[in-house]
Order: C-alpha cells, then structure tokens, then sequence
C-alpha cells in the first residue's frame, strides 16, 4: 500500500512539491505565532526549505537541494527560475508608480556602485589567497557578485575549471547569506521603506536572496527590490568581463 | 475571465524577457539584462491604464493575484533547491568573497536611500 502511495506522489511531483510546501508554510507560521511573530512564519518557512535543501544534498550529492531526492522533484519546477520570476512580475501588480520613480536614482547608484564593491572584494580576496592573473580575479570578483556572473566571466576569459567552481560557491555563499541575514538585519539597516528596497535589491543583486530575504522581511517590498536586482545579474555579465577585466588587467597585468 | 489576468501577465513576461535579451545581444551577451524588471514595469503600466478604464474586472484581477500570493511558497520551494551543501563546504576564499560583499552592501542601503527624493535636501540635486 505504501508502495502505491509512494508512486503515485512521484507520479505527480509538482503536486507533491505544493503538499509539502503547504504544510511546510502551514508548520512554519505556526512556529512563528509561538515567537509571537517576532520571528516571521515566511523566514523560517525559507530557513527550513534551506534545511532541506541540505539535507537532500547530503543524501544524493546532488546540486539542487531537495529536488534531487525522486519524490521531491518537483521543487525544481515549483521554485524554478520559470515560476520564480512569473510570481515576481504578478507582485508588482499594485505598485504605485510614484514609489517606483522615487526609488529610480539610488536604485540605478546602489547597482552600479555595488558591482564594482563586489567585483573589488571578489578580486581582492582572489588575490589574498594567490590567484594573482586578472582572469582568475575577474572571475571570482564576478561570482562576489552573482553565482550567474562568475561562471559567464570565468568563460569568456577561458579561467579554469577550479577558479569557475571557486567562484560559482562564493556566489551560492552570497545569495544563501543574503536570504538568511535580511530579516534580522533588515532594521539596522533601514530596510523599511520602498526606496530602501530598492537599494538593497540593487546592492545585494542575487534574485534568488533577494526574492527570499524580502519575502522573509515585509512581502510589500518585494515588487521594488526585485525589480533592481532582476538588473544586477545582466548588468554583471555586461561590465565584469569587459570593464572590471580590463582594469584588473591595468592594475595587475 | 481569470485567465485575463495570467494572460496578460504571460504577455508582460515574455515581451519583458525578450527585450532583456534583444539588450543582451546588442551590448554582445548572451545574458538577459533585466527583463523580468521591463516585465513588472510593464504590467504595472498596462494595468494601471486598463484600471483607469475599467478594462480590468475584477476576476482578472484575482488571476495576477494568485500569483502573487503563491509568491512565499514558490521562494520557498526555490530555497529548498539550492545547493546549500556547496556554500557549506566551500572553503575560506569563497566565504569570504560572498560574505564580504553581502556586508558591504548592508551597509550602503541607508547612505544610498537617503538619495531617494523623499528627503527635501537630495530633491533639488536629484532634479537638476
């Protein structure tokens, strides 16, 4: 009987992916109304699916977390970058354009300004541990930026395959303390308003912690940072291997 | 019709993702630049102007607002499909690199909100 279960639930894994995640959000919020909602249901229900993520790493040695595991497959689709992005763009739905406008200027300066930070801390850290040619700097100053920005760099500048790996995991260590650290940091750090959303979308870049350090903080903002950081990534790609390299290249060539 | 909605939602995505592409080819980069943010720009445009003539009913409404409320569950989905073992296991370098940017940008938020035209002072030089 178990088996027929078992196989049925696999049969259907997006099915399965919206069981799991419902009574996973059903669990978390209500651990949050024991804190008293001093720790909010959302950042605890992302703090669990990263828990899964890992156990399901664990187990199949996989990267996609718990997608991995058969009959959890259907997280993939579920949180993939196809309906990811398609419940990005439904909350922008209600957004004053007033606030988008005010949020325009510092969002574009936090994009610009936090790609070359990043890029600088990248290739500084790169440097500190011995990978002193600009290529393996770019490389891994682009995955200080984005786990997306690394791998495009790394390729075009021909890095190896050990640099790319390097680069890809500073990303996924970027995006991963991005959803973790916001909520509680979010206050300190003024991260209350539009504009200020904005901003962070724009210095954090990472869709993927973005999306889920503002779903964890205020879901009302999360139409405005997302929409700088939906930026950032592209943006990357663009500057790091040309502009970021060529200065590296000036510096350290 | 609810499928209204998510129509006109698909129809932003895909114009949105195809001018982030169009972008990305011209500046030479086989990278999307930005087009789920066109995409958001433009349905917020196209509903606000259907609203303003009360083109939009009220069940289409509902078909952009399931999406929206499936948004926490989907992120959580996504976060439940990353590769957490790998940011565990990287060693020092990567720790760093990540972490040092994450703390970085921390700390710009509230010197670059301040920007935003909502304080007085920065109004004027913004607009000049």
């Amino acid at each position: 009987m178990f088996d027929i279960l078992y196989s049925t639930m696999e049969k259907v894994p997006l099915i399965t992916a919206f069981l799991t995640v419902g009574v996973i959000m059903w669990v978390s919020y209500a651990i949050g109304k024991l804190t008293n909602n001093r720790v909010h249901g959302s950042a605890i229900a992302i703090l669990v699916g990263l828990i899964l993520a890992y156990v399901g790493g664990e187990i199949t040695g996989g990267k996609k977390g718990i997608s991995d595991v058969a009959l959890f497959s259907g997280f993939a689709l579920m949180g993939g970058s196809m309906l990811r992005d398609f419940a990005i763009v439904s909350t922008a739905f209600g957004v004053k354009l007033e606030e988008l406008k005010k949020a325009g200027l510092p969002g574009v300066l936090a994009l610009i300004i936090s790609v070359i930070i990043a890029t600088v801390i990248g290739a500084a850290t790169a440097y500190a541990f011995g990978y002193t040619s600009p290529v393996d700097m770019a490389t891994i100053g682009g995955g200080a930026t984005t786990f997306i920005v690394g791998p495009v760099t790394g390729a075009a500048l021909g890095a190896s395959s050990e640099v790319i790996a390097l680069s890809v995991a500073a990303g996924v260590v970027k995006s991963i303390a991005v959803m973790i650290l916001t909520p509680f940091l979010a206050k300190i750090a003024g991260l209350d308003n539009p504009a200020a959303a904005a901003v962070y979308g724009g210095l954090m870049g990472t869709t993927s912690g973005v999306s889920a350090g503002l779903a964890a903080t205020d879901p009302k903002l999360v139409p405005y940072g997302a929409l700088t950081a939906t930026f950032y990534t592209g943006f990357g790609c663009l500057v790091v291997p040309s502009i970021g390299y060529m200065t590296l290249v000036a510096l350290f060539g | 019709m609810l499928i209204y909605g998510v129509a006109l939602m698909s129809g932003c995505m895909i114009v949105g993702t195809f001018l982030g592409r169009l972008v990305g080819h011209l500046v030479g980069i086989n990278s999307d630049v930005g087009g789920v943010g066109i995409a958001m720009l433009l349905l917020v445009l196209v509903t606000r102007y259907l609203m303003d003539r009360d083109k939009f009913s009220k069940l289409a409404q509902e078909g952009i607002k399931f999406w929206s409320a499936m948004y926490i569950p989907i992120v959580v989905a996504m976060a439940a499909s990353q590769n957490v073992v790998a940011a565990f296991n990287a060693g020092a370098l990567a720790f760093i690199a990540g972490l040092g940017s994450v703390a970085a940008g921390f700390l710009l938020i509230r010197p670059l909100a301040a920007l935003s035209p909502k304080s007085g002072s920065a109004e004027t030089s913004a607009a000049e």
